[in-house]
């Protein structure tokens, strides 16, 4: 059969297998090689809660899909053009995202009866049983060829059978015409140091795979993609959760202030305080706090003492923080907090990605209590809002909550680095000055802001009481009606103000219209990708993406009333729909949403413009 | 330095405990104590952060004229563990009460001690729940008729004192509001201490739980029902100066010196040093009217503090590194070049 070179715009490829079967790992590292060659990339690791499900079912099945373009990619893609199984319950769980066109590739070793019995299939042919008979079928015995290829390392059976995602790399890098240099550097690097003898069975599975799917005549076309010429620079990969971490330590130093980050793990929020345990040579103190409550208490604390103060988390943990957050109102002290939202209610479903912490964020406290929320919009978008969200919290005293989603935390893309000194420099309103009776009065404002000032202990005359009991302007506790009234619109006020210190909200295309496509957070992607389409068929309609959501940007009234219908698309049941139906109520608003714990595919949001219009 | 008075230590608000409740002699000694801790360490005012939660007890950094927080139930030690590592040149006083620390702070306070970071909790146990007018705390006794429990509670108490040593707490002492001069001198010993110090004082609600502790404090039998420990100095207490502390097997007993051949060489001596928290257990737990109730700092032990290592390892991680600033980190590990 003769080979053919092909070359195509883009692809989706997702790996899938056992979660012991290390396809983050493999998907990573397809991720990264084809980052380094250029292409636009976008990456959606799709994983169980369970660390590791019983062997070989449809629960324990753990994925990573990759998409890469030679241009910018903005999605990881509806449907993918190469599905890579590792067993029977990878395939049933993941047959479903082929395209019709797609290759797949299993390894028939894992096609026991056993194999077949544990993913629930009836019968004993499972391409037919799923439908899929009729795709590019790869049937490769993966596991054997694993074990001939080390069959003289001396490794035991264990280690030879954690090598077999190296073979399946191998061939998805022969197939997208991928070098393998990037992927045997990583290899030395990760066991260098501990287990070195690990590095040469590694490398040599990963060229024996490559090899196995050049010399095999059931690989019809290789696929060449471009790399996307993106901009010049120095680039590099970065996650969402990673990204946090990084635009928090960012504020620190523009603000010169030490991070505090005072946080309780839980998923998908965890990696965040792990990367910033990591970074003591930025200054940073992480505290891994005994619950939810001491997180964002100990956070507190420190923002009292005159650190950068954080605490990340997820929903649940967020609702656990609800009184300390009140606090951190009351007493007018700046704190970010980091929800990476996950399927809820309650527990849900912990590794899946959802928009539905959005109404906790804005209402979820007792009494009249507001928090600047804003809401990161790309992995790599998670390192400036991070930062915009200290800016904000230092600069006007307040907690500010900083939405992202499982999507965007686990997932990656190559981002072109930044320069700090292409950053604004952060300057909290310190008390610097006492007044002529020489008494510091905590709660006296700058009448343009609404901000008081900061005082830090440590700092002489400056001595003064803060708490969560209502007080006066002089810090003097109050239950006069009154003062209580007028320190209520003050603390609201001062919160609506941030909106002259935020960008206006951009409108791509025509700024007047039939109709607008609106999102936030993480749906940016998918959303852009669906105007684009939709604008190629021959619709007229025009994008506008929030990101600050609390306050609104001060023109989002003037933007959503040039436009006949608003379409709000978000992975909750309506949530920001409402809100902004509340915010302006003569705006003919329509909803597309989506709560299944994945993200929107790019056709719903066409189809649901397609019906706006 | 000024030296400073208890009066630098006094707000100008109001103390709006209700009259006779033993909170305010606590205050008066925490402002008397204060002064004199300021003149050992050459501490300045400016340097002390009170902390509380939210009770009766709460209220207190209202009164003190340092820099203060009155957080929300149960949090304080959670607070103050925040302010002491954000900065560790901040010397932490909190005041927190028997529900506040016990019930809905009991978290926060068993894994503040657990870590031994450097604040000094006054833990005001006046076995009952004040300012909701009332209700049984974890403290009260067993079958303690209050609001809540109208026929007697059915659940035991905590005792602080064991509480803070199965937690590996490295410094407790206990005393009664009325005990000014020892108070004080807890206090002090409490600030010389690095690590978590816990002070439990028991307090009179003199509308709630009026003489809760008046078993061992009222002053005619006191000194035969409570005992007074001392780093060094022999285990004896009494009016008359002659009973005492022996090992009996596996326990404690009393004994009279004189009596039954014991001279004051048999007595116990106190070391709240010693690392083994076997004693200071058995003497925390002594109640009456067996034993008499222990007073005074019953350890105070050395060991290394949480901040003191977070700060350590900051600093040596900081000089190990080769990422200095953030843009060393943005470029740090894997990076690419687009021409």
């Amino acid at each position: 059969m003769e080979h053919k070179v092909i070359d195509t715009d883009d692809v989706v490829i997702r790996f899938a297998g056992d979660s012991g079967d290390g396809m983050q790992l493999t998907g990573s590292l397809f991720a990264n090689t084809s980052a380094v060659f250029g292409n636009g990339l976008s990456t959606f690791p799709d994983f169980p809660a369970e660390i590791r499900a019983p062997k070989g079912t449809v629960s324990g099945v753990s994925g990573f899909q990759v998409h890469i373009g030679d241009h910018h990619v903005n999605t990881p893609g509806d449907f993918c053009d190469l599905l890579v199984a590792m067993n029977p319950a990878a395939l049933k769980a993941n047959a479903q995202w082929c395209k019709r066109s797609a290759m797949i590739i299993v390894d028939s070793d894992a096609f026991d009866e056993s194999g077949m019995k544990k993913a629930g299939f009836v019968t004993d042919n499972p391409f037919e049983e799923l439908h899929v008979e009729d795709r590019v079928l790869v049937v490769a015995p993966i596991t054997s060829m694993t074990e001939e290829s080390l069959s003289g390392s001396g490794l035991d059976f264990k280690s030879i059978h954690k090598c077999k995602n190296m073979f399946t790399l191998g061939m998805a890098c022969f197939i997208y015409d991928r070098p393998l240099d990037y992927i045997t550097s990583y290899i030395e690097g990760k066991f260098s140091k501990k287990h070195p003898e690990m590095i040469e069975p590694n490398v040599k599975v990963l060229k024996d795979g490559f090899n196995y799917a050049a010399n095999l005549q059931m690989i019809p076309n290789t696929y060449h993609i471009e790399p996307a010429h993106p901009k010049k620079g120095t680039y590099r990969n970065i996650t969402g959760n990673q990204a946090v971490a990084w635009g928090l330590l960012a504020a620190s130093e523009k603000s010169g202030l030490p991070l505090f980050c005072g946080s309780y793990p839980i998923t998908p929020a965890t990696a965040i305080l792990e990367e910033l345990a990591i970074h003591k040579s930025l200054g940073a103190k992480t505290l891994q706090a005994e619950d939810e409550i001491a997180g964002v208490c100990t956070a507190i604390g420190a923002a009292y003492a005159g650190d950068l103060a954080v605490t990340t988390t997820s929903g649940p943990g967020l609702s656990l923080k609800t009184e300390a957050l009140g606090l951190a109102v009351m007493a007018e002290l700046p704190l970010v907090v980091v929800d990476v939202q996950r399927a809820g209610p309650s527990t849900g479903i912990p590794t899946k990605t959802e928009q539905t912490d959005l109404n906790q964020a804005l209402y979820g406290r007792n009494g009249e209590c507001p928090i600047p929320v804003i809401a990161a919009h790309s992995p790599a978008n998670c390192f400036d809002a991070a930062f915009q969200a200290a800016k904000i919290a230092l600069e006007h005293m307040t907690p500010v909550l900083l939405l992202s989603e499982g999507f965007l935390g686990n997932g990656s893309e190559p981002w072109l680095i930044p320069s700090m000194k292409d950053y604004p420099s952060i300057n909290p309103p310190f008390a610097t000055a006492l007044p002529e009776d020489g008494k510091f009065k905590p709660f006296e404002r700058d009448p343009e802001t609404l901000v008081r000032r900061w005082a830090i202990p440590g700092q002489k005359g400056f001595e003064h009481r803060v708490g969560g009991l209502e007080k006066n302007h002089n810090g003097v506790l109050s239950s006069d009606p009154a003062n209580h009234a007028l320190m209520v619109a003050e603390r609201e006020a001062k919160v609506q103000k941030i909106a002259s210190f935020i960008p206006s909200l951009e409108v791509d295309g025509p700024e007047s219209g039939k109709l607008l496509v609106v999102g936030w957070g993480g749906t940016y992607g998918h959303i852009l990708s669906a105007v684009d389409e939709a604008r190629k068929a021959g619709m007229e309609v025009s994008r506008a993406h929030f990101d600050y959501i609390y306050p609104v940007p001060a023109n989002t009234g003037k933007v959503l009333s040039s436009f006949e219908k608003i379409l709000v698309c978000e992975l909750n049941s309506g949530q920001f729909a409402n809100y902004l139906r509340g915010l302006y109520p003569g705006v003919e608003i329509v909803k597309c949403t989506k709560v299944q714990g994945q993200p929107f595919l790019v056709s719903e949001i066409v189809d649901a413009i397609k019906e706006a219009l | 330095m000024a030296t400073l008075s208890f009066k630098d230590f006094k707000s100008d608000q109001e103390v709006r405990w209700c009259p006779g409740c033993g909170d305010h002699a606590v205050l008066g000694a925490l402002q008397r104590a204060l002064p004199k801790v300021s003149q050992a360490l050459n501490y300045e005012k400016e340097r002390y952060v009170v902390v509380s939660g939210i009770g009766c007890s709460s209220r207190l950094p209202y009164y003190m004229d340092t820099y203060g927080f009155h957080s929300i139930h149960g949090r304080a030690t959670a607070i103050s563990t925040g302010i002491k590592v954000a900065n560790p040149q901040l010397t932490v006083w909190q005041a927190c009460g028997d529900g506040d620390a016990l019930a809905i702070g009991g978290n926060h306070f068993i894994h503040a001690i657990r870590r031994n970071i450097d604040i000094n909790i006054i833990l005001f146990n006046n076995q009952i729940y004040g300012l909701t007018k009332g209700q049984y705390s974890p403290t009260s006794k067993f079958g303690a008729i209050t609001k809540t429990s109208p026929y007697g509670t059915v659940e035991h108490p905590f005792n602080p004192g064991s509480l803070v040593l199965g937690a590996k707490g490295t410094f407790f002492a206990r005393s009664l509001d009325v005990e000014l001069k020892l108070n004080e001198e807890i206090m002090t010993a409490a600030a010389l201490h690095d690590g978590t110090s816990v002070m439990e004082m028991l307090t009179n609600c003199v509308i709630f739980n009026d003489g809760a502790h008046r078993d061992i404090s009222a002053p005619e039998t006191r000194a035969d029902r409570t005992i007074v420990l001392r780093h060094g100095e022999k285990m004896i207490f009494g009016k008359d100066h002659n009973k005492g502390l022996m090992l009996d097997g596996l326990g404690l007993k009393v004994v009279t010196i004189g009596e039954n051949g014991i001279t004051e060489d048999d007595i116990l001596t106190h070391d709240a040093h010693c690392h083994d928290a076997g004693i200071h257990m058995m003497l925390a737990n002594m109640k009456f009217p067996d034993f008499p109730v222990a007073l005074g700092v019953i350890r105070d032990v050395k060991d290394v503090t949480y901040d003191d290592g977070v700060r350590d390892q900051v600093k040596e991680v900081m000089l190990k590194s080769k990422i200095h600033c953030v843009d060393d980190l943005l470029h740090s590990g894997s990076t690419w070049e687009v021409e």
